[in-house]
């Protein structure tokens, strides 16, 4: 699904440069849950935000459900995003003036799906949160973990191929977090293709396979026994 | 810019930011009704200045005949002309499409006017109902001479405002009978002249009445007409000046006039004696337009300035659209329909305020130099095309700012 080799990224702060990503190489198949583990600064947002085509690697090459990502302009850039991934931020990023159902709805604006057709597939995946009851509130009247929840939903609405997780849980208290992960492992466990970032052990042990980042490269990657977070709710 | 889906989300967007659109919406809405006020007021000035200074039309045209000084065709010099109805078809036939305004005249100076114990001596004028506009003679009371008073010979009669005061003293003279030499009038109408006394001291009559009454057969007077107004002085000027050449032309091969007899035939051009007044009212609607433009451009930095600063706060929101699949010119397109909708929705108001400000108050300004302030229909619509333009230019800088943002750059956690 996912295949990057040798990717390098550095930022240029006037006249010095800091490399980030020194040569990543790492693929992801259909289905799996995968958690990029790392100290802060250690690169793990920068990598995910290549994956998500928010950002440009320097070099190397990344390649998503068979379509090379490459010098991609601004409008094909939007376009991909919009039909291959699904984000989920650390601080939620939901529209604070439209409703938990306007929300989710808005990638399928953007796909141009029409209003009848995007409320309805929205309201199934509030729903699928267990959300429903809260459609017509706004961000602001929701709480932490139901606000995750609009924002999978959101993520969830466009089918993409691959959903794009940063800190999902830095944010949330823990036991908040585990329900989150909880619903993170039950869309998994449905077939789709998950990346996790996250710098806490706990959280990492909940997905199906680690790989740590240290410096800019890779320094371990391994299959784990998921650990089901329904059990520590 | 026509998608429903786009109306509904900007509309939604609008409603649910009620104070940011109303911010908006106010400065363009205060900066239009502020411009139709100044246009306004700039058309009541020109009002006020023509008032001021012309009596009659600025762009009268007289014809009076005279004697001519050359013999010509068989004809000795030192012959009379004598203008007739058929002469005054003439003229008016053959540039039906070019005059404004026409009437011939036929007048006596003194005519004794009598109502019951009271009269005076006046001048009495046979006229075409046009003559109101050639004179500029406004009607207070009753209504001017019409076709029907003509067709019908009526003897009815429109009388100066000091007729009415010599005459009269108190009380509406409309359809009481005064004789004129001899005879029974009806008074239908009185009027008053920015000439002042002098020529609020004359009686109008219906052309074909005052030839029958005074035995003139089909004579007349004189012509009287205007052309269209011109904005450009010179271009009025040049315009008068050769269709007085050509009514001169005509009128002499008909009265068979030598081509170079200078003392037969006057055509008095009157708008070549208004050339301060055609200045004086174009440097005033360029100083109204150009307050007005400025106080408008003014409205649209505003809103620009705003639209910037709502860009700016919604960055975010931006970036997260962004993320999740809008294209740069979505973006755009957002934000220039936002700003499009709201500038010509409240600038539309603003508009329709003044307009009914002026509706309302405008006929009960006479100030000396500020008569009937108002703006027109053509200009109230240049307005609104002006606004559409503005909500574009206004909501451009900020689409494209918006435009700009990286999602990456908006998104960041602090
Ligand atoms: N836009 C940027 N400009 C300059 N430096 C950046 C930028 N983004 C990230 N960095 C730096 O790159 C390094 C890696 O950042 P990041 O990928 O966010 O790490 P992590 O997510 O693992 O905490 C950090 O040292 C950070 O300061
Ligand atoms: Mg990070």
């Amino acid at each position: 699904m996912i295949e990057i080799k040798d990717l390098h990224k550095s930022y240029k702060m006037g006249k010095n440069s800091l490399h980030v990503l020194k040569g990543i190489n790492f693929s992801v198949k259909e289905g799996e849950l995968v958690s990029i583990m790392g100290s802060s600064g250690s690169g793990k947002s920068t990598l995910l935000n290549i994956l998500g085509m928010l950002d440009e690697a320097d070099s190397g090459s990344y390649t998503l459900d068979g379509v090379p990502i490459k010098n991609l302009n601004e409008k094909l850039a939007a376009q991909y995003r919009n039909k291959f991934l699904g984000f989920i931020f650390q601080s939620f990023n939901l529209i604070n003036y439209k409703s938990a159902l306007d929300n989710v709805a808005l990638p399928l604006y953007y796909q141009g799906v029409n209003r009848a057709e995007r409320m309805e597939r929205s309201m199934a995946y509030l729903e699928k949160v267990g959300l429903a009851k809260w459609a017509s509130h706004k961000p602001n009247e929701l709480s932490g973990g139901q606000k995750q929840r609009v924002a999978i939903a959101r993520a969830l609405a466009s089918d993409p191929k691959v959903l794009l997780a940063d800190e999902l849980t830095g944010a949330l208290d823990s036991k908040t977090s585990y329900e989150i992960m909880d619903l993170i492992q039950q869309i998994n466990d449905e077939g789709r293709t998950i990346l996790v970032v996250t710098h806490e052990e706990d959280i990492a042990q909940m997905t199906k396979r680690i790989v740590n980042l240290k410096d800019g490269v890779i320094i371990d990657d391994k299959y784990v026994n998921q650990v089901r977070a329904i059990q520590n709710v | 810019m026509f998608s429903l889906e786009r109306w509904q989300e900007i509309f939604e967007t609008i409603s649910k930011n009620k104070l940011r659109t109303f911010l908006t919406g106010f400065s363009v809405g205060s900066g239009i009704f502020i411009l139709v006020i100044l246009l306004g007021v700039s058309v009541g000035f020109q009002n006020g200045i023509e008032n001021q200074f012309q009596n009659d039309a600025e762009n009268i045209i007289n014809i009076y005949p005279g004697e001519t000084s050359i013999e010509y065709e068989g004809f000795n010099e030192g012959r009379r002309i004598q203008l007739k109805n058929e002469d005054y078809a003439l003229v008016t036939k053959s540039s039906s499409n070019e005059i404004e305004y026409s009437s011939s005249m036929y007048q006596i100076f003194a005519g004794l006017i009598t109502y019951k114990s009271e009269s005076g001596s006046y001048r009495v004028e046979g006229v075409m109902p046009d003559y109101q506009f050639l004179e500029k003679a406004e009607i207070i009371e009753g209504r001017f001479i019409n076709t029907n008073d003509l067709d019908g010979n009526e003897k009815y009669v429109v009388i100066g405002n000091r007729v009415k005061k010599d005459l009269f003293k108190e009380g509406s003279p409309i359809g009481k009978q005064v004789k004129i030499s001899g005879l029974n009038f009806k008074v239908i109408g009185v009027y008053t002249d920015p000439g002042g006394d002098r020529e609020e001291g004359r009686v109008y009559v219906p052309l074909t009445t005052a030839q029958i009454v005074f035995g003139a057969g089909t004579d007349i007077r004189s012509i009287g007409l205007t052309l269209p107004k011109e904005d450009n002085y010179d271009l009025a000027l040049k315009n008068s000046s050769a269709f007085a050449a050509k009514i001169e032309q005509l009128l002499k091969k008909k009265l068979q006039i030598a081509p170079k007899d200078e003392s037969a035939i006057y055509i008095n051009n009157n708008i070549e004696n208004t050339k301060e007044v055609y200045i004086l009212i174009g440097a005033m609607r360029v100083f109204f337009w150009g307050v007005g433009i400025a106080t408008l451009l003014a409205g649209i930095i505003g809103v620009s300035n705003i639209m910037l600063i709502i860009v700016k706060e919604r960055t975010k929101e931006i970036g997260i659209r962004k993320a999740l699949g809008a294209e740069p010119l979505s973006i755009v397109g957002m934000i220039l329909h936002e700003s499009i909708f709201v500038t010509a929705i409240s600038g539309l108001l603003g508009l329709i305020f003044g307009l009914v400000l002026l509706e309302v108050v405008g006929p009960y300004i006479e100030l000396d130099f500020i008569r009937n302030p108002s703006v027109n229909f053509s200009i109230a619509v240049s307005t609104l095309i002006l606004l559409i333009a503005a909500g574009a230019i206004a909501g451009f800088f900020p689409a494209w700012r918006g435009a700009k943002i990286k999602p990456i750059d908006a998104l960041r956690d602090e």
